[in-house]
């Protein structure tokens, strides 16, 4: 991604459609918005409303029925998909670690195929267990089902991380933690990210979430983004569907955590 | 144990000729098997046709399909290629659906993780999906080898050898002794092989929790090469062994041999059949022929395998040629039946009806001497008022040919309240001795008649048609060989009933060894 002109937006959707089947209800119907780099955009919404699906069309595991995807200015379909995939981090639910590669393994997965020389991948991963509050001395050798649901999902944030990624693409990462671990894992990735200058998309439905981590949340319904603003504007949209899903989803979590930052 | 100790030699060679058989057919069945269940993973319209397939191949009794194969060119004819083809298609199934269900198994965000990570298809096939799919995989290719090791029995019918060998001729010798041999031994490689195979199917388990401290991927590649090199050796030492055990049986036949060409001589699975035949190449050897001998050929084998070239002459009934493989209606006449066989045959196959050998093997409806006596019957109409009550167990074969029992009750008027039991001939034998059953038909020439102390009432009313006993031979053979049509001319007329009799005893009854007994009784008739 190095070489490529910084002024062009790092992602691009021009009114973006995607549906299954040819007669199927579109899952995204002519969505259009860019990322910046250097921003940690929230796609926000309840189940169903493509935030997934708009996820995964950036990093070609689908591909576009209309329109297009552009990333660093050029679209999707004349990205190869492989080279697409290894330069843009991919974090999903619960880690999606291989049960049969160690944490040091899973770790080193992409630098792996990437065919780096050993040490190199050996000290990267070491690096980036330390990066996530892993002491590899401890958990490079371990399996994942040795791990916590927390230790698991900072296994995925670095094996996401370990080809130093400008993008980093998260489907509900932190969405199968207990609240305190969440809300520790929000805290330190947050820093993270900031320090290392990354790009992030990070898809939830959890509407703290998003104003704790986003620089910008889009509020997606139905396949297409009704609102878009940074946090500190966003709960004071006027928009009907925003404010409800703002209000159900704020009771909601209302009970399990009292104190934002 | 005396048994065992006597003929631990042949014992040995029977094992490893099954060991091979397993080996080579469950190995082909896995090179088959899980790359075609990968594809199905891949291609979802194959699926369904191909595990049918599959699945009907399974279904298919072993002896119907050995039989379809046997005349098929390049895959068929007789002996080990048949068998492995067969044995291979049982075996597919299970491997192929535990390939799909292993691979199709994995968890969802795995899969779609390593997808996401940017791995080539090929790459997530090597390193996600086979290694987490093994352990499925692998008790797909235990339950595939532990199938084989069973229906590799069935294929001593078409000559390819191995323990089955032992369990055919047990049963038809009323020989126990060879029988808990041959199920003994394949029993205990079964459970050898399922404990083997189960073993690094636990450390596959990626949940059991097993693999603590070493490094995954080591011990699962350890284990998974030990169990594979295991498994060359056995196959590999099996197949030496064969190897050597044919070069010393070609040793010893080449000293008594001048090798002027090969003779094919097959036989029917069952005690006489093969003393005709051993008969047979016994002479053709001492005249210095080459002999391969293809004997203990199941059902009507012998019939296609020889029309097919596989082997060059049998022991046959005139009868049996008559009814079963012309076609024709039931006669009585002898002489008609043998001329009309042997005019037929020529014309239509090739193939030249040798002198009859002197005696007859026809149906002999039997029942317990003790029986007879206190009821004082000597003629099948002496038995049909009594029979009312009994219960009958007939062989397939007499239950559905056109000379069997339809015909045969409706000639004396039988009426069985009980349907008669069908079982295996060999069985039936013992079913009447142990008062299973009450009436049968068995063959009038079995030795089993006077060492179970049976009774063969007359057939008084001339049901049964003649079974006369000849040899078949291509004619190609024939002209080939002046010796063989030498040896068919001193056969003629040479036998008699009674003395086929005693022949079939000594073997059903003494257990002797079929070679001595023949060479015994080729030399006291100076033949």
């Amino acid at each position: 991604m190095n070489q490529t002109d910084k002024s062009l937006p790092l992602v691009e959707f021009r009114r973006t459609s995607y549906s299954i089947a040819e007669k199927s209800a579109p899952i995204i119907s002519d969505l259009s918005f860019t990322v910046e780099r250097g921003e940690r955009l929230v796609l926000l919404g309840e189940s169903g409303c493509g935030k997934t699906t708009t996820l995964k069309l950036i990093n070609r595991l689908l591909l576009p029925t209309a329109g297009e995807v552009l990333v660093e200015g050029k679209a999707t379909t004349h990205w190869d998909a492989i080279r697409l995939r290894r330069m843009t981090g991919y974090v999903i639910q619960e880690g999606g670690l291989f049960p049969h590669f160690t944490v040091e393994r899973n770790v080193s997965l992409v630098p792996s195929l990437e065919g780096w020389p050993e040490e190199r991948t050996r000290s990267r991963a070491h690096e980036l267990l330390e990066m996530v509050g892993l002491p590899p001395a401890t958990f490079a050798s371990r399996f994942p089902r040795e791990l916590s649901g927390g230790q698991r999902q900072r296994v995925g944030v670095a094996r996401a991380l370990a080809s130093d990624p400008q993008l980093l693409l998260m489907d509900e990462p932190f969405g199968a933690l207990d609240p305190l671990t969440r809300e520790s894992i929000q805290r330190e990735f947050k820093e993270l990210s900031t320090t290392l200058k990354k790009t992030v998309i990070l898809v939830t439905h959890d509407v703290r979430e998003a104003l704790r981590l986003g620089t910008r949340i889009a509020l997606m319904k139905a396949g297409q983004i009704v609102l878009l603003r940074a946090p500190q504007d966003f709960l004071q949209a006027e928009d009907a569907y925003a404010r409800r899903y703002i209000e159900t989803m704020t009771i909601n979590a209302e009970g399990r955590v009292q104190n934002d930052e | 144990m005396d048994f065992l100790q006597r003929n631990w030699p042949d014992i040995l060679s029977h094992t490893a000729e099954h060991l091979w058989l397993v080996f080579i057919s469950t190995g082909l069945a896995v090179l088959i098997g899980i790359p075609l269940g990968v594809l199905l993973t891949r291609y979802k319209p194959l699926r369904a046709p191909v595990l049918g397939f599959a699945s009907v191949m399974q279904t298919v009794p072993s002896l119907a399909l050995f039989g379809f194969l046997i005349p098929l060119p390049f895959i068929g004819g007789i002996g080990a290629r048949t068998a492995i083809i067969a044995l291979v298609l049982y075996a597919l199934l299970p491997i192929i659906r535990n390939t799909v269900t292993g691979i199709l198994g994995i968890d969802p965000p795995v899969r779609e993780a390593a997808v996401g990570m940017g791995m080539t298809d090929w790459q997530i096939l090597r390193q996600v999906e086979l290694p987490l799919a093994a352990g499925v995989i692998l008790t797909g290719v235990r339950v595939a080898v532990v199938i084989t090791i069973g229906v590799a029995v069935i294929a001593a019918a078409v000559g390819a050898g191995g323990l089955g060998e032992y369990i055919f001729r047990g049963l038809r010798q009323n020989n126990n002794q060879l029988l808990w041999t041959g199920a003994g031994i394949s029993a205990v490689m079964a459970l050898a092989a399922d404990f083997l195979l189960g073993l690094p199917e636990r450390y596959f388990d990626t949940r059991a929790g097993r693999v603590k401290e070493q490094r995954g991927r080591a011990v699962f590649q350890r284990i998974a090469l030990g169990v594979i090199a295991a498994l060359l050796v056995i196959g590999l030492g099996a197949f030496v062994f064969n190897k050597f055990s044919a070069w010393r049986a070609a040793r010893t036949s080449a000293g008594q041999s001048e090798q002027s060409s090969r003779v094919r001589v097959g036989s029917k699975d069952f005690t006489e059949s093969v003393l005709l035949a051993e008969m047979l190449a016994q002479m053709l050897e001492a005249r210095g022929v080459q002999v391969e001998r293809q004997f203990e050929l199941a059902g009507n084998l012998t019939h296609t395998s020889l029309v097919a070239g596989s082997i060059d002459c049998y022991p046959e009934y005139t009868g049996t040629a008559y009814t079963a493989i012309l076609q024709h209606a039931p006669i009585t006449d002898p002489r008609a039946v043998y001329e009309q066989v042997r005019r037929e045959y020529e014309e239509k196959f090739k193939v030249s009806v040798s002198e009859p050998l002197g005696f007859s093997n026809d149906f002999a409806i039997l029942v317990r001497g003790a029986e007879a006596r206190r009821l004082g019957l000597k003629t099948i109409s002496d038995a049909v008022p009594h029979a009312r009550n009994w219960r009958a167990g007939f062989g397939q074969d007499f239950m559905s040919r056109a000379d069997g029992y339809s015909g045969f009750v409706r000639a004396y008027g039988f009426r069985f309240t009980q349907q008669p039991r069908e079982m295996d001939l060999s069985l039936t034998y013992r079913a009447l001795a142990a008062a299973q059953v009450d009436i049968i038909a068995g063959n009038s020439t079995d030795g089993l008649i006077s060492a179970l102390d049976l009774f063969q009432l007359e057939d008084d009313r001339r049901y049964f048609p003649p079974y006369e006993a000849v040899f078949l031979s291509r004619m190609d053979a024939v002209s080939r060989t002046p010796a063989l049509a030498d040896a068919l001319k001193r056969l003629g007329h040479a036998i008699t009933t009674e003395e086929m009799r005693r022949l079939n005893y000594q073997i059903d009854g003494e257990k002797r060894d079929r070679r001595q007994v023949i060479s015994d009784w080729l030399k006291s008739k100076g033949l």
